[in-house]
């Protein structure tokens, strides 16, 4: 479904400019969770901004369904992945409703019935019709994050970005979303590449996850080598060794 | 907990800030008191648990603080005056905040900076206070100190900059260090190590120790007790060991509201919140 190959990107002009991937290769099959773990700066929001095309100077291949973002239409494009944000309080636009929100991407891609498409998004992600009048103000740190995920399936993409979308929460309140995210994901058949540099969140979401060090992938691994200690680079294995420490029950 | 007078005992500490023209309660009577130990304050966000932090500093100027007794090495906090207060804050009791990157300041050299709080606090001289301060580094185990006291802010990664922070909170050799979420903006690989140079520091030094997090993994490990904190209310208290006994069930809604490695893939279990938990006087008081 996803397909990244030697994937390379430098930011900065002349003398201050620096490789932030290098030479980044995976892939993910139709309907799996890819996870993206490593140090804040390693590079794995990058990954995702380059895939949602918010950067552009990149080299390498990206593919997704066999076709590359670089050729694919915009309109297509964003039918076909969309985006969610860490921080839920500045994804949404302030000044405007939950419902111009919603209706935004459906008038950019002439869709029609849109008060029943936004009704049964915000349905899907567990909030009721009567949240479309309201602002992002009056939501909580939760419902916010709820509503950009809406806001990113309204399109009825097949792949979903996913940067940090639980570390702005409460424990209690990131259960719900995670279990949100599990449930559509199994119900519109969707693929997600989630970014974490929770070890835990990441484990408790993907089957196979990718250890990032300093713009490169260090390790492909899937979930069995976690607990059995198979990891065989040192950073990964020092990176696990250090949540299995921390999450370890007294 | 140790016999002798607690360092710090608060009894019913209320916090109200101004919202539009009446006030709103964020801590609802919480009493603790803290000895020579580590004790941990967990909640959610919105529980009241930094202004506990702040209201005993009195960093909260426009709040309104009550308390049947909220004392600190035997000085009354309530009736002490702003001068009482300077002689306090930073000497006897200080604060680790959150982001290194927002407490620093971005102008200064780091070991100046750590060196200002030596001699705000004592009558040594610059000589001195560098020297102090290059000892205070090395002990936070950063490597080359003479080359760190000479960086700004900006040169240091986030996990040097909170052992710059703790440096500069130690060395005028407090008895008590509030610590409000002191890793949350670090990597796990990072938060470790920190966490365990704060922690030999505390227990070498005999301090006591207030770590406010939101995070129970970080106070099951590192504190001696734990209040769990709900609204404003403390529901449960807790020897940190035995925190996965918890009976209340919004501390054991927490717990199981985690997810671990290696953990099942089943649905997280999701936290029911109990209208009553909120009640006044609803909380477990000790």
């Amino acid at each position: 479904m996803i397909d990244v190959r030697d994937l390379n990107i430098a930011l900065g002009l002349g003398a201050a400019s620096k490789k932030i991937l290098d030479s980044v290769s995976f892939s993910v099959g139709a309907g799996e969770s890819f996870g993206l773990v490593g140090e804040s700066g390693s590079g794995k929001s990058t990954i995702l901004r380059c895939m949602a095309k918010l950067f552009t100077s990149w080299t390498g291949d990206i593919s997704i369904d066999g076709q590359s973002v670089k050729t694919m239409p915009p309109m297509a494009f964003c039918r076909t992945v969309q985006m969610v944000f860490q921080d839920p309080y500045g994804s949404l636009h302030p000044r405007q409703s939950i419902a111009t929100a919603l209706r935004e991407p459906l008038r950019i891609h002439r869709m029609v019935d849109a008060q029943d498409r936004s009704e049964q998004a915000l349905a899907d992600v567990g909030l009721n019709g009567s949240f479309l009048a309201r602002y992002p103000h009056e939501l909580s740190g939760g419902q916010r994050q709820r509503v950009a995920i809406a806001r990113a399936l309204i399109l009825e993409p097949k792949v979903l970005l996913l940067d940090e979308p639980t570390s702005a929460l409460d424990v209690s309140v990131q259960a719900e979303v995670l279990n949100l995210l599990s449930d559509i994901r199994q119900s519109q058949k969707l693929t997600y590449l989630f970014v974490s540099h929770d070890l835990a969140v990441v484990d408790h979401m993907c089957n196979e996850f990718a250890v990032m060090q300093a713009g490169r992938i260090v390790e492909i691994m899937d979930r069995s080598a976690l607990s059995s200690g198979m990891a065989k680079n040192a950073y990964a294995r020092e990176l696990i060794g250090a949540s299995l420490a921390y999450d370890k029950v007294a | 907990m140790s016999s002798q007078t607690p360092l710090i005992d608060a009894r019913n500490l209320r916090v109200c800030y101004r919202s539009g023209k009446g006030y709103a309660d964020a801590v609802r009577g919480v009493s603790f008191q803290l000895g020579k130990e580590r004790l941990g304050i967990v909640g959610e966000s919105g529980s009241g648990k930094s202004t506990i932090g702040r209201a005993l500093l009195k960093l909260l100027p426009s709040a309104r603080i009550t308390a049947d007794k909220l004392s600190f090495g035997g000085t009354d906090l309530l009736a002490a005056s702003e001068r009482q207060m300077l002689g306090i804050r930073g000497k006897r009791m200080s604060m680790i905040l959150q982001d290194p990157k927002f407490s620093l300041n971005p102008v200064q050299r780091v070991g100046d900076q750590i060196a200002e709080a030596y001699l705000v606090h004592s009558k040594a001289s610059r000589a001195q206070a560098k020297a102090r301060t290059l000892e205070m580094l090395e002990a936070v185990q950063i490597r080359d100190p003479e080359r760190v006291y000479k960086l700004y802010p900006h040169e240091i990664s986030g996990g040097m900059g909170q052992r710059v922070m703790i440096a500069m909170m130690l060395i005028p050799e407090p008895e008590v260090i509030i610590a409000d979420e002191p890793t949350s903006a670090l990597d796990v690989t990072v938060r470790m190590q920190v966490l365990g140079i704060l922690d030999t520091l505390v227990t070498s030094k005999g301090i006591g120790l207030i770590m406010i997090s939101h995070d129970l993994n970080l106070v099951r490990n590192f504190c001696d007790r734990v209040l769990i904190m709900y609204a404003g209310q403390v529901v449960e208290e807790r020897a940190a060991r035995d925190l996965m006994n918890a009976t209340h069930p919004y501390t054991r809604g927490l717990l199981a509201a985690q997810p671990h490695i290696g953990g099942s893939r089943q649905h997280l279990p999701i936290l029911k919140r109990d209208p009553e938990w909120k009640t006044e006087g609803a909380g477990a008081v000790s």
